[in-house]
């Protein structure tokens, strides 16, 4: 057995490594150690690439695992936890990059032809690669508010994009015909660079869990096509897992809206239509605004509560003082539990990531289909900074946008209790006819201050 | 590159897009967040390609300078992704709740 066949034999361990690693995610008992595997994988892939008898000099290699290492680890230990949406968006726009950068490399370094599927390969890593890289740095700019998180959009946008995606195409054909032709090639990385970000514009900020997802799938597609490139197994491997589990986590994603993956990336969901003036059909009545005081008051006589957090939580920073409400409420002998949306906040399992940092337990937390029958036998629902994932327009308005949307049946507790910024519509611009019930109360104001209040009341 | 190798590595291809797939849908909602920063880590394997192009050359040229940038992004996207889904792992617990009798 060669050396080579040795290290294509420790990268099919890390494979396994990887794939024993996001086994062990089933379950918050073991996660923990999986991520260990899948660390440990990492490691052995990395030294066994070292010990390659072809290479021949570590010292640029050390100084840019160091400086990568640096900010990495800096970045991590750094990120507030409500801000995690946009630091796995930076990451995997790296990871996006990386691949890229790889097979240009090999490009350049290749002396000699290419085997035609060699050169496909290289040409696609470097295509999803770089358009990864622009659209998760624009997906972070937004969910940071750095850009709008409206959609931004303009006349001739898709006809605009898709030229851009045919010429992409066009040269690489090109290039696959003269590998020499250099002005074509660097054409193809600025046009997927720039067709990256025109992708990603006119994708408004409640969607992005699924752009995030989409992403990640794609950074996975980047690195499978490397690995054919490089003819190497661990890479085709990795990147299918990945590639699989972004692409499982958008369908997801998705399904939770009720909204096709053509319709999230091409609808310009939450545009603000200047167009449509009030023509009537909205709620009637007006929004009943109550002090701390009464809603305090109806906490407290509550047998049964059930808390729905959005991303007003996430905005307000407010999971560690409702946790402190749930848990001073469940001493008073309330049933407290959490029930989350699939695309609550702004990627897939935000909330609970947020309520696990506020110390909630995670069995107290419920997803959709495990709760939604246990709406009506409930006292008391608290809405925090959530509003289309419990707008009932969603099932009873055919001409609502989010109409077919699986909802979470809050409307039909007894009492329903909304934390809420202002009277203001939600993201998606729709009127919530839920905050207009005879059974709902308002208490407008910054979550965290609203809780805060409430807590103060509720202990007296 | 013969045809042969091609096939082998579809095959690969195909095969692990359904383990993947069938790993992944066994991961509850709780933990979808740690799943993507996880698999996103996972993504930075392309940092095996990029060692490769750095230390392969024998003096410093466009392959290895190009590389040097590749391992900077695949070692940010590697420990990064790790570390953050090490840190939000460490929150999730289980505990003991208190009822009052």
């Amino acid at each position: 057995m060669s050396t080579v066949n040795i290290i294509d034999f420790i990268y099919l361990i890390s494979a396994v490594l990887f794939m024993l690693g996001i086994k062990n995610l089933s379950s918050p008992a073991t996660a923990k150690f999986g991520n260990k595997l899948s660390m440990t994988g990492m490691a052995v892939a990395i030294i066994a690439t070292l010990a390659n008898p072809d290479m021949f000099g570590y010292t640029m290699i050390i100084i840019a695992i160091a400086i990568g290492a640096a900010i990495g680890g800096y970045a991590a230990v750094k990120v507030e936890m409500t801000s995690m949406p946009e630091m796995v968006a930076l990451f995997n726009g790296c990871g996006g990059a990386a691949s890229a950068l790889v097979a240009m490399a090999e490009f350049q370094g290749h002396t000699g032809g290419f085997a035609s599927f060699t050169l496909v390969t290289l040409l696609l890593s470097i295509i999803i690669g770089a358009l990864t890289f622009t659209g998760s740095i624009i997906a972070f700019t937004k969910l940071q508010g750095i850009i709008s998180t409206r959609p931004i959009t303009y006349v001739g946008q898709q006809i605009v994009n898709a030229a851009i995606l045919i010429s992409t195409l066009f040269l690489a054909w090109t290039v696959f015909q003269n590998p020499e032709n250099a002005l074509a090639f660097y054409t193809i990385i600025l046009l997927s660079l720039a067709l990256g970000v025109l992708a990603v514009i006119p994708i408004g900020g409640a969607d992005m869990p699924v752009i995030v997802s989409l992403l990640n799938s794609y950074s996975g597609v980047a690195v499978s096509m490397t690995g054919f490139a490089l003819n190497n197994n661990a890479l085709i491997i990795v990147g299918s897992l990945v590639g699989a589990s972004g692409l499982f986590l958008t369908k997801i994603m998705c399904d939770a809206m009720n909204r096709s993956l053509a319709n999230v990336l091409f609808g310009a969901f939450g545009k603000v239509d200047d167009s449509v003036v009030d023509d009537g059909e909205g709620p009637t009545g007006s929004m009943k605004g109550f002090d701390v005081d009464d809603v305090a008051t109806v906490l407290e006589s509550a047998e049964s509560l059930i808390i729905v957090p959005g991303y007003g939580m996430a905005a307000a920073q407010a999971q560690h003082v409702t946790r402190e409400l749930g848990d001073y409420l469940a001493e008073e002998g309330v049933e407290v539990r959490y029930a989350i949306h699939s695309v609550a906040g702004r990627m897939p399992g935000h909330m609970n990531v947020l309520l696990a940092e506020a110390d909630v337990s995670y069995d107290q937390l419920f997803a959709m289909e495990d709760i939604n029958d246990d709406f009506s036998t409930t006292d008391v629902v608290l809405v925090i900074g959530a509003n289309d994932v419990v707008n009932p327009a969603a099932k009873t308005n055919p001409n609502s946008p989010i109409y077919g949307m699986p909802i979470l049946e809050v409307d039909k507790a007894q009492t329903v209790i909304v934390l809420k910024r202002s009277m203001n519509v939600g993201f998606a611009g729709i009127e919530n006819e839920l905050f207009f019930k005879d059974n709902t109360m308002m208490l407008f104001g910054d979550a965290k201050a609203s809780i805060q209040n409430l807590m103060s009341a509720v202990k007296e | 590159m013969d045809t042969g190798t091609i096939i082998i590595g579809l095959t690969i291809f195909v095969l692990a897009c359904f383990a993947g797939a069938e790993l992944i849908s066994k991961v509850p909602q709780t933990l979808h967040t740690p799943l993507m920063s996880g698999s996103n880590a996972i993504s930075g394997i392309a940092i095996v390609g990029a060692l490769l192009a750095t230390g392969r050359p024998e003096s410093i040229d466009a392959e290895s300078l190009i590389g040097f940038f590749a391992v900077i992004f695949a070692t940010i996207n590697v420990v990064g992704g790790y570390m953050v889904t090490d840190r939000m792992l460490q929150m999730f617990k289980k505990k003991k709740r208190k009822k009052k009798a």
